[in-house]
């Protein structure tokens, strides 16, 4: 990996990224629609921006969905 | 008091709600008895979650054992008094067990953040810029590479960033912390916090781009 490539990955900022409190208000209805096969991203793109950069938040998201999947199993 | 005294008092669910919503809520709501069984039903499907999201998140916590377990029954137990102080609000936007699983991913990232101080793997205030080059896989052997994007990045810093914004990019990217808790070692929030480095990313990127480090396009739309 280039470093200079991983530090522009990392310094880049998405305009739509909505921040923590926001996408972790409605992390369950953006997890159960993205469990369902649901365009979750498609219909919340500031929370999908928000994850793809927030390292905890995303950790979240995917406990989360491991949650409800291993539910519906 | 016990959870659930702040939310008895016969809530009656959305009309709209799944039957096993309904019957979560209406079991959490209800008369003593009914609301007992519910607590003990909810308490034990929330240990189940914590256990599992612990066990998930394993590899990047420095935790074993019986701490581990002590962990998820801490989680477990807090997340069902948030829970309980807030089913009167619960409106279906998902089912209810989703809805109360996030309370108790919410609680183990809490707990994990604090925990992380019980045995920090690096002192805070080791300020070393060498370490920047491995935080974005620059091997040791491009040394004029490494020395030119640690030089570039730490005068865009002194020059760009405000003392808390300049704090926070030094902990989180050269210090390692995770930001929940650096959150809580500096009193703050997981939000306050991301705002202060996306800030602090923006400023960053834009100084490099303009000194010709990066190229100059706005943020890209992934």
């Amino acid at each position: 990996m280039n470093g200079w490539s991983a530090l522009d990955r990392f310094l880049r900022t998405d305009p739509r990224d909505v921040g923590c409190a926001e996408a972790m208000d409605l992390l369950h209805v953006y997890a159960e629609l993205a469990a369902a096969g649901a365009a979750a991203a498609e219909r919340y793109p500031g929370i999908a921006a928000h994850l793809r950069a927030c390292g905890p938040c995303g950790e979240d998201f995917d406990g989360l969905l491991a949650a409800v999947r291993g539910a519906a199993d | 008091m016990m959870p659930g005294d702040a939310a008895a008092g016969g809530i009656t669910p959305p009309a709209d709600l799944d039957a096993d919503s309904a019957t979560w809520v209406r079991s959490l709501t209800g008369p003593a008895e009914q609301r007992e069984a519910g607590l003990a039903r909810l308490h034990a499907m929330l240990l189940r979650i914590a256990h599992s999201e612990l066990r998930r998140r394993s590899g990047q916590l420095r935790i074993t054992g019986p701490e581990l377990d002590d962990l998820a029954y801490q989680a477990a137990a807090d997340a069902l008094l948030a829970i309980m102080a807030k089913v009167g609000q619960f409106r279906g936007e998902s089912r209810f067990t989703t809805w109360a699983y996030k309370f108790v991913i919410f609680e183990v990232s809490a707990k994990a953040g604090r925990h992380f101080w019980v045995n920090p793997p690096v002192p805070m205030d080791a300020e070393d810029w060498d370490r920047l080059p491995d935080r974005f896989g620059l091997e040791p052997a491009r040394e004029a590479e490494r020395r030119e994007l640690a030089g570039a990045v730490r005068r865009a810093v002194d020059e760009q960033l405000t003392p808390r914004q300049r704090q926070v990019f030094v902990a989180i990217v050269l210090d390692g912390v995770p930001l929940d808790a650096l959150a809580v070692k500096l009193g703050s929030t997981r939000n306050a916090i991301y705002k202060t480095m996306f800030d602090a990313r923006r400023k960053l990127r834009a100084a490099l781009a303009a000194n010709g480090y990066l190229d100059d396009q706005t943020s890209r739309r992934t």
